[in-house]
């Protein structure tokens, strides 16, 4: 490996465990590192630590990776720089269940509480299914240009979905606007043990994918040249992609601009190489994501700021900073 | 290598290609040309098994496309289609080394000596290894060109399909790859498969030309069986001229402009001459085809004036060209426009004769000096010594010329000077036999290229029976007027 790369990969891994250890060490109770392993000299931060903070961080972290990894490989995908993990629409439909969930106050009984990321996983495993199949029934090579305006189609019609449920409810109103916002907050275990299987399996169907996205970046023709099975592997990445928007959508709502700014940060800092551009956009997901939580939390305590406002809010600038920086050195 | 049997297909339900069939042996370029629209690059992506045909099989080494697997079949040939951007720049090693993709396999990328070499010598071989850590987006057209083919390079395959490699790039650029690509041919026993725009090119550097129209193969084989005069204007639907390659045994053809320029009528007259003290000049106000052997502008072109000089007969000979050059310059002739000739005889003894022909008047002037009298039958006796040409003859034709009327015009003139030195009998001094003309004669033949075509110019056709009657005629009266100033 280049030198370079190891730096980058270094210093991902260096930026995320410090946002873990800050996620889970500020707050309301100061934590000091020993709590991790050392339940007996204060069992109390011992139980935020293990039982609030953690898994929030963890949360934020593989919804953060998720979307930022997904939204890496569908840029690549499409060749489009402003796509993003919600341009195939897969997030509307997942939005469309959860906003369905609250709005008809739905509640599947055994699992209870879970029934909204239930629900959501399923609105965004079906609204997959469709636009997949519809852009193919348009065009059996599945174009970028069609699968782009496919999603377009979907987002739009399940938007306005979206919008006839808020118009017409009553007192859920700011619950549901709440959950658009995105939030990360008072998930727990349960909800990381949801998300988990679905964040592997996708993140395991783009990074045997790497080289292929590296080869598509030069057309359908020129890939299928190069060797690469390209409707096979198209077909994967977009499940893959998929997968990990429509869990990490369910479980904690739109979060916006992780998924498009991210991968471009990591794309002008470490190169478009999709071997790494995958993985560590992967880790640099997961810290902004932890650390705009963090911010979300803490900022106007005891009060908590929806997620979604912060990742803009933080992540605007400091891409603004690195784009700057690039143009400058490169040009 | 490649067999290609009866194709056809298309895109959708409308049929592009139809049955088409041809051959392709190992170590050959193969240029693939027809009008636009006419499936060219649809056979390339047939081929590439990129598109499924409808009907027909692609044979490579034996074995039809659809048995390899995707990533087999990228061993075996690559194709380049026309050039595009892409949205996220990378760096020029990164985009070749993607054409390493179908030789690594496994779960992890395996990226071995073999992968490195290749891409190594993809990038020497393109002339781009100085770029090799900048970014594609910050290069030219050119350049960029050439780092995809670097990239088709290092996916070495044994047949390469190329769509207009040579698309946006300037000649020099054009030149570069081609040559390159030629160079792989022949030295790697390289297969290539290409679509050309250009039907020069494609004869210069291809074995064979594929000539398609509307989907179906009009002509295969070698560019001199393919590229006749008459197929390529009614394939392309255009006027075009084939004239052969001045270095190259390959044909090239020239588009036939149809606007003429109507400004002024394109004749000549004897006003045109005109004398002077160190020259006699022509000067007309439109080019005139010429064929000639003079010191400036020599061989076949067209050419708006003449001059024929008198020097002393010590001028330094050695450096003639610019000299030539030179003294044109400042006597304010367009170096590139006119054909010069050098005399020792003075230009007052110039003879200019008026012929007025059915087709157009024509017009003869000779200078001639005859000390350096010689008979060619005899030359071989002599040593090579060179001086300033005694015996310089001009016909201007107002008519049109073919290529073997412009031959003939040029015998009939020379024979009918032979003629004169024997009527006058003027002898050659080391033989003691007849001369046929001068040691540096030089003649220059001059046409309109108006009215109506003469397709010959031998000594009975009405523009043979006027040069050799006129050339005769003023040759002898300069070889008087030469005797003249002597005595």
């Amino acid at each position: 490996m280049k030198k370079s790369m190891v730096f980058a990969y270094s210093s991902s891994i260096i930026i995320l465990l410090a946002s873990i250890w800050l996620g889970v060490s500020i707050g309301s109770a100061d934590i000091p590192l020993s709590t991790l392993w050392d339940n007996k000299t204060n069992p109390s931060a011992y139980s935020i630590l293990w039982g609030i903070r953690m898994p929030r961080v963890i949360l934020a972290g593989l919804v953060g990776a998720s979307l930022a990894i997904a939204g890496a490989a569908f840029q690549g995908l499409l060749k489009n720089p402003l796509a993003d993990p919600y341009t195939l629409g897969i997030s509307s439909g997942a939005s469309v269940g959860a906003v369905a969930t609250i709005f008809f106050s739905l509640s599947i009984p055994v699992i209870g509480v879970y029934t909204l990321p239930l629900i959501g996983m399923v609105g965004a495993f079906i609204t997959m299914i469709l636009v997949l199949s519809f852009a193919r029934l348009i065009d059996r090579s599945m174009k970028m240009e069609t699968l782009i305006l496919t999603g377009v189609i979907f987002s739009s019609f399940l938007g306005s979905c979206i919008s006839l449920m808020i118009a017409l409810t009553g007192q859920q109103l700011r619950e549901i606007t709440g959950w658009l916002l995105g939030s990360v907050s008072m998930r727990g275990w349960p909800y990381v043990q949801m998300i988990l299987p679905f964040v592997v399996m996708g993140v395991v169907f783009l990074w045997l994918n790497r080289r292929e996205l590296n080869a598509m970046m030069y057309g359908d023709e020129r890939a299928q040249a190069l060797g690469v099975n390209v409707k096979k592997r198209k077909y994967a990445i977009l499940a893959g992609g998929s997968m990990l928007t429509g869990a990490a959508v369910a479980v904690s709502g739109t979060i916006g601009f992780v998924g498009l700014v991210v991968p471009h940060m990591t794309r002008m800092l470490f190169g478009t190489d999709h071997r790494h551009l995958l993985t560590l956009s992967f880790f640099n997901g997961a810290s902004l994501l932890i650390l705009c939580d963090l911010v979300s939390r803490t900022i106007i305590t005891p009060a908590e700021l929806p997620i979604g406002v912060i990742t803009a809010f933080i992540g605007a600038p400091v891409f603004s900073y690195i784009f700057f920086k690039q143009r400058r050195s490169r040009g | 290598m490649l067999k290609v049997q009866h194709i056809s297909g298309g895109y959708g339900t409308i049929p592009l290609l139809s049955d088409i069939s041809f051959d392709v042996e190992e170590g050959k370029m193969v240029g693939i040309l027809g009008p636009n629209g006419c499936g060219k690059s649809t056979l390339l992506k047939v081929i590439s098994g990129i598109m499924s045909p409808t009907f027909g099989t692609i044979m490579i080494d034996g074995n039809d496309i659809n048995e390899y697997s995707t990533r087999e079949l990228a061993r075996k040939m690559t194709i380049l289609p026309q050039l595009h951007a892409s949205a996220f720049s990378s760096t020029v090693r990164d985009t070749v080394s993607i054409g390493r993709y179908p030789h690594q396999s496994g779960f992890f990328s395996s990226w071995g000596a073999e992968d490195e070499n290749a891409v190594k010598k993809a990038m020497q071989q393109t002339d781009i290894e100085k770029y090799e850590n900048q970014y594609l987006e910050y290069l030219s057209g050119g350049e960029q060109q050439r780092v995809f083919i670097a990239q088709a390079l290092a996916q070495v395959s044994k047949l390469l399909l190329l769509d207009e490699p040579t698309n946006h790039l300037d000649i020099a650029h054009q030149k570069q790859i081609l040559d390159m690509i030629r160079k792989e041919v022949i030295e790697s026993n390289l297969t290539v498969v290409s679509v050309f725009h250009d039907i020069n090119l494609a004869s210069l550097y291809c074995d064979e030309v594929l000539l398609m129209e509307n989907g179906k193969v009009k002509a295969f084989g070698p560019p001199h069986e393919v590229l006749l005069e008459e197929r390529i204007e009614d394939v392309y639907k255009t006027q075009i001229s084939i004239q052969a390659h001045p270095e190259q045994p390959k044909p090239q053809m020239t588009i036939l402009p149809v606007i003429q320029e109507q400004t002024k009528e394109k004749r000549i007259t004897v006003e045109n001459l005109k004398l002077n003290e160190e020259y006699i000049e022509f000067r007309s106000h439109f080019p005139l085809r010429v064929l000639s052997s003079a010191v400036h502008n020599a061989g076949l072109g067209w050419y708006a004036n003449f001059m024929n000089r008198t020097v002393k007969p010590d001028y330094d000979i050695e450096h003639v060209k610019e000299e030539y050059l030179q003294y044109l310059v400042s006597k304010g002739f367009s170096p590139t426009n006119t054909v010069g000739m050098m005399t020792a005889v003075d230009t007052s003894k110039a003879v200019i004769k008026s012929y007025e022909m059915p087709f157009g008047e024509v017009i003869i002037a000779v200078t001639a000096g005859v000390g350096n009298a010689i008979d060619v039958s005899q030359s071989y006796k002599r040593n090579n010594f060179f001086e300033v040409g005694t015996i310089n003859t001009w016909v201007i034709i107002n008519g049109k010329l073919s290529d073997e009327a412009f031959v003939q015009a040029m015998m009939t003139a020379t024979e009918s000077k032979a003629k004169a030195l024997q009527e006058e009998e003027v002898y050659d001094c080391i033989s003691n036999t007849l001369a046929t003309g001068t040691t540096t004669d030089s003649l220059l033949i001059a046409a309109t290229q108006q009215g109506e075509l003469m397709q010959y110019g031998g000594p009975i056709t009405e523009v043979g029976k006027v040069i050799g009657r006129g050339v005769f005629e003023a040759t002898v009266e300069a070889i008087h007027t030469y005797r003249k100033g002597d005595s």
